[in-house]
């Protein structure tokens, strides 16, 4: 079978099948990616899985370009990320179709009205996570706690926040090295 | 106007949009309320939830979302509409096609240097004040309403807000199933 066609067809299937976010489809990208179709090796793909992860952009999309391009560069790279894109741009535009025109409905709005303060509390529980994963302690717990501060008191972009961020771990990098020689 | 302005906010989201999906909400947050007003509050929220109870990565979702919503708030048709979702997504994903191709042709054996590492290091407890900050800006009145407009309205979100970090912090209770709870006690209480 065509190789562009296949691993289309594969991504697609990954990209119907990641429920909850990224981290929860790793498991099904190895089965598919490694065991059945042996596109890229075990130890690799804990690489490219590491890179993805620290890149930006939609983790997802960013393991099937690197497995798309190790197939069939340029070409293979767009067959992969559009397999992955698809079904939820599908999914999201019949909805975004079909929910304008039961926004108004009472019965949507009521539910809705319930389901708001959930989802901030669905945010809230992964901020605390984060904040673990990132082994915060009390030189750097001021980081985010000044991060978030200058986003929603001063309206300030996340993005000069991340390019400063960034920047100040390179520089704080660079100083360790001095350092050490 | 509204397409240019939609493929630069989403290529600019696709290129800053550190620390998985949850890091890119802030982003998403930012350019789409309270920068464009593309979205309200309300309705970012609904997407959000949305997200989480359909397969595919968030980032994909808003796009697809926003493009649709922005293009027919401005007055066009489905089918410009559909177009608008088209544009968001490429422009999203656009990024991460253009430096994945470039780390796979030349950086790949870069990535893993202390320098490198370092950025990241940098990067990562920014994310988590990204995360509270999406999360604050969310506690406002459109989701909760006011103890003085509707106060059984903001009685019943704080008690839903507890009781769902309580149900998916603690008792590890599906977030899917937790949604599903809130919208019945929506339609109950809030009908």
């Amino acid at each position: 079978m065509n190789i562009y066609w296949e691993s289309f067809k594969t991504f697609f299937k990954i990209g119907i099948f990641t429920l909850g976010g990224g981290y929860a489809m790793i498991p099904l990208i190895e089965e598919e990616v490694v065991n059945k179709h042996r596109w890229v090796e075990k130890e690799e793909m804990l690489d490219l899985i590491a890179i993805a992860q620290s890149c930006p952009g939609v983790f997802a999309i960013n393991i099937a370009i690197f497995i798309g391009y190790k197939l069939r560069q340029e070409r293979g790279a767009i067959a992969t990320a559009l397999g992955t894109a698809l079904p939820s741009f599908l999914i999201i535009l019949a909805i975004a179709i079909f929910f304008k025109q039961f926004e108004d409905n009472r019965i949507v709005a009521a539910i809705f009205r319930g389901i708001r303060p959930a989802v901030v509390a669905l945010i809230a529980v992964p901020t605390f996570r984060l904040g673990q994963r990132a082994k915060l302690n009390k030189f750097t717990i001021w980081i985010p706690v000044v991060c978030a501060l200058l986003i929603w008191a001063l309206g300030v972009s996340p993005i000069y926040i991340i390019i400063a961020a960034g920047l100040a771990g390179y520089i704080y990098g660079r100083l360790n090295k001095a350092n050490q020689i | 106007m509204i397409f240019l302005s939609l493929f630069i906010t989403f290529f600019k989201i696709g290129l800053f949009g550190f620390g998985g999906g949850y890091g890119m909400l802030s982003l998403i947050q930012h350019e789409t309320v309270e920068t464009h007003h593309w979205l309200s509050t309300a309705e970012f929220t609904d997407i959000v939830a949305i997200s989480q109870m359909t397969p595919g990565p968030i980032g994909i979702n808003s796009a697809t979302y926003c493009g649709y919503t922005a293009i027919q708030n401005a007055g066009y048709g489905s089918g410009m509409a559909v177009l608008g979702s088209a544009t968001a997504t490429f422009a999203l994903v656009l990024p991460s096609l253009i430096l994945m191709i470039l780390i796979s042709k030349m950086f790949m054996k870069y990535m893993n240097t202390p320098l490198v590492q370092s950025v990241f290091t940098g990067l990562r407890p920014a994310v988590v004040g990204l995360l509270a900050a999406a999360t604050l800006l969310l506690c406002n009145e459109e989701n909760f309403s006011t103890p003085k407009e509707n106060p059984w309205q903001f009685f019943i979100s704080c008690a839903l807000l507890i009781a769902t970090a309580v149900g998916t912090g603690y008792l590890k209770i599906n977030p899917i199933r937790m949604i599903c709870y809130a919208g019945i006690a929506g339609l109950l209480l809030l009908y």
